[in-house]
This record gives C-alpha cells, sequence and structure tokens, in this order.
C-alpha cells in the first residue's frame, strides 16, 4: 500500500465519521457495536519455479487434507442450521476435491512445469471449469462455480490465508461487500450483531439467511469498503434502514435509547398473542404475514400471525442456475401450507425482473425494467414457465388452505389467459390422476391501471391485495431507489389513499375481500384510516404483526 | 467381466450429488468400473468425469465392470443406480 493511499483513508476515515448511510432492510431491528469488515481477497496468482516438484505436491496433499476438514465442518454447521438440502453443496464439494483427473491435472502442471502449487492449481481450476460452462447443460455449466469454489479454497489454504478467524470474532457488526453462502453459515450466530452489505439484492444468500437467523441486516448500503475499519463502532438502525459509522456521543446515546425501548416493546407485545384483532366496537380485520421462503413459516407462527397474505415464490428462482422442477416447488408449497394448518396461504406466483433478476431466465438488460418483462408479462409470454409453478400449486393445494395471487395486472384480457391457462393445467393432472384442487385465485392490485378497472376485475377474481410498493411508484411516478426524489416521496399520498379506497368498494359490491400487503399496509399511523375503510386484510412482516394487533386493539 | 444397463428415472439424472455417492461406492471395490452414454465412457471413481456424460432422466447407460471382484461390485452398483437414480 502506498502512503498515498493510505493518507485517503485517513481523510476518508473522518469523512465516514457520524454520517449515515441509507440501504435496504432485510431484517430489522438496532443494535450497536464493533464492525468487522470482510474483505474478498482476489490478489493474483503469482507463477513461480520450484525445485522440487514433489515437495509441491505434497503442499497440496496437505493443503487438501485442511479443505476437506472445513467442508465437512461446514456441513455439519449448514445441517443443523439451514438444512440438509442447503448443506449438500458441501458435502459435494468434498467430493470434487476427491477427483482423480482434477488432482492429476495438479500434479502435471507442477512435475511439467516445475512451478507452485497455487499456480498448477489456479490453472487447473479454470480448465475445469471452463469444460463444464462448456457444456450443453445448464445444470452442468452452473458447476463451473463450483469447480472454482474448491479450487480458490485450496488456493487459499496453500497461499495461507485461511479467510477469516470467526472462532475469535467478538459480537460484531458483519460489513462485506457481498457474503457467500459459505461465508455467512460459518459464523457464529451469536457473534453477529447486523450485516451490512454493499450488494446484495433482498433475495440473496445472505438476506435469506439473515433473516432465517433472525438478525438486523441492510443490504445495498453505498459503502466504499476502503473507508471502512474493523474495531470501528456503529449503529445498524434496521427500521430507518440505515447505518453510522463512528457516531457521536448523542448519536450513540440515541441509539442505546432506541434499543432499550425496543426490547421493552418487544416485551410487552409478547402478551397481544392469541387475542384477537378486534377495535373497541367490535370491528375486526385479518392480520397475515409477508414471508419470502419456506423457514420464515417459523416467524409467521411465532408472531401469532392469522395466515400468510404474500409468499413471495420467487425465492424458488433466485439464488440458483436453472429453473426449479414442478416437484422441488410443489414439496415447498406443500410443506408451508401443511406447516400453517387451516391458515390461509397467499401465494404469489413469480414476481420476477425489475430488481429481481436471475441470470438462467436470460431477461436481458431493460431501460425501464420496473416498466419492463417482468411477472405475469414473463408467464403469459412463456407458459412453459407458468404451467410448471402453476402445476406444483393445485397440486399443493389439495394439502391445505392454499390461494395464488397473479402479481402486475393491467387487464381484464390478462386475467382471462390466466384461467385458460390454469384450466389446462388442471386437465392434464386430472388426465394424469394427480391429486389436486383449483384454489381461490386474485390479481395484486399494483397499477393504476388495475385500480381503474378494479370493478371489472372483482367480477373475474376471489380478491385482491394491494401491492402498495409498486401501486405507490407507478402512481406517483417516482423511483423509490432514487435517493434524490426523497422529498417528492409522500406514502401517504391522497391520491394512494384514494386509490385504495376506491379498489376495497369495488371488491365489496362483488362480495370479494381486499388487503393490503405493500409495506403500506405495517404503517400503523394508517392502521385506523384502513380499517374504516374497510380494507378486510392487512399483510405485514412478521415482526410487525402484533404492532398492528396493539394499534387495532387500541381503535 | 460384467456388463448391464440401466435407465436412469431420477428427475435431476446423475447430477452432482448422487455422481459423489456413485464414485464413493464404486472406489470400495478394486474392480474397474466404466459408466457408457452414448458412446462416450466416464470412469466410475471420478466424479467430474461421470458428471461430465451429461445424464438425465430416461437416458440409458451401460455399465461395464472387470476385475477381481467384478460380480460384487456389478451387483453393487446396479442396487444403487436402482435405489437412487
Amino acid at each position: 500500500m502506498t502512503g498515498k493511499e493510505v493518507l485517503g483513508m485517513e481523510v476518508s476515515e473522518k469523512k465516514v465519521s457520524g454520517k449515515k448511510f441509507l440501504g435496504k432492510t432485510v431484517y430489522s431491528g438496532s443494535t450497536m457495536g464493533k464492525v468487522m469488515v470482510l474483505r474478498n481477497h482476489q490478489e493474483p496468482i503469482r507463477r513461480t519455479k520450484v525445485e522440487d516438484a514433489e515437495q509441491e505436491i505434497g503442499r497440496v496433499h496437505g493443503a487438501l487434507e485442511d479443505a476437506k476438514q472445513q467442508l465437512a465442518e461446514l456441513y455439519e454447521k449448514a445441517v443443523k442450521e439451514v438444512g440438509e438440502s442447503s448443506a449438500a453443496i458441501f458435502e459435494v464439494h468434498q467430493m470434487m476435491l476427491e477427483d482423480d483427473d482434477y488432482l492429476d491435472a495438479i500434479f502435471q502442471v507442477i512435475r511439467t512445469e516445475m512451478v507452485n502449487a497455487e499456480y498448477a492449481v489456479a490453472v487447473t481450476g479454470d480448465n475445469f471449469a471452463g469444460m463444464f460452462a462448456a457444456m450443453d447443460d445448464e445444470y452442468m455449466q452452473a458447476r463451473a462455480a463450483d469447480v472454482k469454489d474448491i479450487s480458490s479454497r485450496l488456493i487459499r489454504i496453500l497461499s495461507g490465508q485461511g479467510g477469516a478467524d470467526f472462532a475469535a470474532m467478538e459480537p460484531s457488526i458483519i460489513v462485506a461487500d457481498d457474503l457467500s453462502p459459505s461465508e455467512t453459515v460459518q459464523m457464529d450466530k451469536k457473534k453477529i450483531l447486523a450485516f451490512v452489505t454493499v450488494h446484495g439484492s433482498t433475495n440473496s444468500h445472505t438476506a435469506i439467511l439473515a433473516r432465517m437467523m433472525n438478525i438486523p441486516a441492510l443490504i445495498g448500503v453505498p459503502l466504499n469498503l476502503d473507508e471502512i475499519q474493523t474495531g470501528m463502532t456503529a449503529i445498524v438502525d434496521g427500521a430507518a434502514g440505515e447505518v453510522i459509522f463512528e457516531p457521536t456521543e448523542s448519536q450513540c446515546s440515541e441509539a442505546e435509547e432506541k434499543i432499550r425501548m425496543e426490547q421493552e416493546k418487544l416485551r410487552l407485545l409478547q402478551g397481544l398473542k392469541g387475542k384477537k384483532n378486534e377495535t373497541k366496537d367490535g370491528r375486526t380485520i385479518h392480520i397475515y404475514a409477508n414471508i419470502g421462503s419456506v423457514s420464515d413459516v417459523g416467524y409467521v407462527l411465532e408472531n401469532d400471525a392469522g395466515g400468510i397474505g404474500l409468499f413471495r415464490s420467487e425465492f424458488l428462482y433466485l439464488g440458483r442456475d436453472d429453473f426449479p422442477t414442478e416437484e422441488e416447488q410443489f414439496q415447498a408449497y406443500k410443506q408451508v401450507v401443511q406447516t400453517m394448518g387451516q391458515k390461509k396461504v397467499i401465494i404469489r406466483t413469480l414476481d420476477i425482473g425489475a430488481d429481481k433478476q436471475a441470470d438462467y431466465f436470460e431477461l436481458g438488460k431493460e431501460d425501464n425494467p420496473a416498466l419492463g418483462y417482468r411477472a405475469i408479462r414473463i408467464c403469459l409470454k412463456q407458459p412453459e414457465i407458468f404451467k410448471t409453478q402453476l402445476r406444483a400449486l393445485l397440486r399443493a393445494a389439495a394439502y391445505g388452505n392454499l390461494s395464488i395471487m397473479y402479481p402486475m395486472i393491467i387487464s381484464v384480457e390478462e386475467v382471462k389467459q390466466i384461467y385458460a391457462i390454469v384450466e389446462e393445467v388442471e386437465q392434464e393432472l386430472k388426465r394424469d390422476e394427480i391429486p389436486y384442487r383449483v384454489p381461490e385465485q386474485g390479481v395484486m392490485i399494483e397499477t393504476p391501471a388495475a385500480v381503474m378497472i378494479s370493478d371489472e376485475l372483482a367480477e373475474l377474481v376471489d380478491f385482491f391485495s394491494i401491492g402498495t410498493n409498486d401501486l405507490t411508484q407507478y402512481t406517483l411516478a417516482i423511483d423509490r431507489q432514487n435517493q434524490r426524489l426523497e422529498d417528492f416521496y409522500n406514502p401517504h399520498h391522497k391520491a394512494i389513499l384514494r386509490m385504495i379506497k376506491m379498489v376495497v368498494e369495488n371488491a365489496h359490491k362483488c362480495g370479494k375481500w381486499a388487503g393490503i400487503c405493500g409495506e403500506l399496509g405495517a404503517d400503523t399511523a394508517l392502521t385506523e384510516e384502513f380499517v374504516n375503510m374497510g380494507v378486510d386484510e392487512l399483510s405485514v412482516a412478521p415482526p410487525m404483526v402484533l404492532k398492528v394487533r396493539e394499534k387495532v386493539r387500541a381503535m | 467381466m460384467k456388463e448391464f444397463t440401466y435407465t436412469i428415472t431420477d428427475k435431476e439424472g446423475i447430477h452432482a450429488r448422487p455422481a459423489g455417492e456413485l464414485v464413493k461406492l464404486a472406489k470400495e471395490y478394486t474392480s474397474g468400473i466404466s459408466v457408457f452414454k452414448d458412446g462416450k465412457k466416464a470412469d466410475a471413481k471420478k466424479v467430474f468425469g461421470l458428471m461430465g456424460l451429461g445424464v438425465k432422466q430416461g437416458m440409458e447407460i451401460t455399465v461395464q465392470v472387470e476385475g477381481d471382484d467384478e460380480d460384487a461390485a456389478a451387483a453393487a452398483m446396479e442396487t444403487f443406480l436402482k435405489e437412487n437414480l
């Protein structure tokens, strides 16, 4: 490192002190503590000549033992924390490290070129990865990443970078560019106060694991990691989606107060479990939970939600290399409806596109992804993807109280097209004598178009769920990720509230029900207004269920 | 030499995990074990090679076993395939 860079860091350290950085909250909650920065070690691998090839080969054997040991430990840990199917990858990695072709290739490079082990592993890893990448099978192409992963593990061990030492770690706020699943799983839960990452989406591995581990997490925080040092103090405020490094004394005492109050509130709210969502004058509203993965169901039950109002099925599609099979989806949906017993589970069909991308969909870049090829539009244009999901849903519906919800609807014709596809799927299942049930079907109201024709849509569907995040963005023409527009953004804009009222009235006229599953649903400043409008259901993040219930009961 | 054919019924085909398990089993025997698909050959004791065959559901593979313990090895391979793939 040059002196100039050190100087730059000193200057910038002052720059971050006390400054607030905003990100997207994956899991709420406040915390304060020491920072631990994880940096990606991607130093170029040097090619050096060696005198004794057999000594280098000996080093590879030693590293192999260490790597297998590490993977065995990771596997055990992952089984306990995230379940066997997610953990299997670490077992596969162990087997790959025993492959004779791979090892022979490494030894061959060392012997013929008389080079160091690190270089031989890197070259072999690249060759094998290239071989998989060239196969005409998407699953095999994706295995290239596994080959790279095992190779870099070997290189890390060979070059003495054992990775971050998590065992000796003090409870810390983890700050990183992004975290790989193996990094996240390696950490001891008790030692993680929060996750703060520069990249990652709400559906990334980090996000999914953070939710599973119940740890405050912010993603998409625009940090320059060179300005952040391990050992700094930081405050993470999940509710506000902000992180402050080297806070001032007043910021610290403010945070301490907030953390204390959060804990006190949490304790009080526990007393509301098992109570009704009923106002003093006897009006009731359903309070359901929004979830994004099968493992979140625990939080739904823990927080006493009446059902699942929005189950984002994208988790099945994201963070992987190929489409999930019908069987895989069926098992996931079935598990959720069975765990929920008689309680309602509303599963939203694939809502990919816009900010949620998966490479294998090959959606390509769009100038305007929020207004682009996404959600139901993909499903109607590529019905084979849609039909696989519908088959899994209809099959799972036979096992519990499942409802299907379609996102991004703008017209009556779309609903009719969907119904035609559902009909086809039904016929196929009937023909194949596979148990199924055609459940309640509803649409998301998240475009101004859907609001304006909600009277016609209400005749066709069983229910509405208003997705206020997109509805607000489309109605106000404000990109919520654009921080320059913050002053213009008013989530309580009259236009939105009037739209909600209109949708609820149109649903009721046809004897249908209407709920809200966007962030606005959890906004306790509006709970009273929603109840007065006659909103039938609010679907909120699991930790918000009891807070909304408290509000309803105080009315 | 022992030889038999088997048609894969598993939806995912011979993907990483079962390939690994198959290799583990194959290594318990001294006999040479080869897997053929569409004329392509892979050593059943090498996981990358086996995965590299790209065997999917509905495809037929031929397994050849040759060596001192070929009877036991062939029987074990066949049982494994039937139970897992």
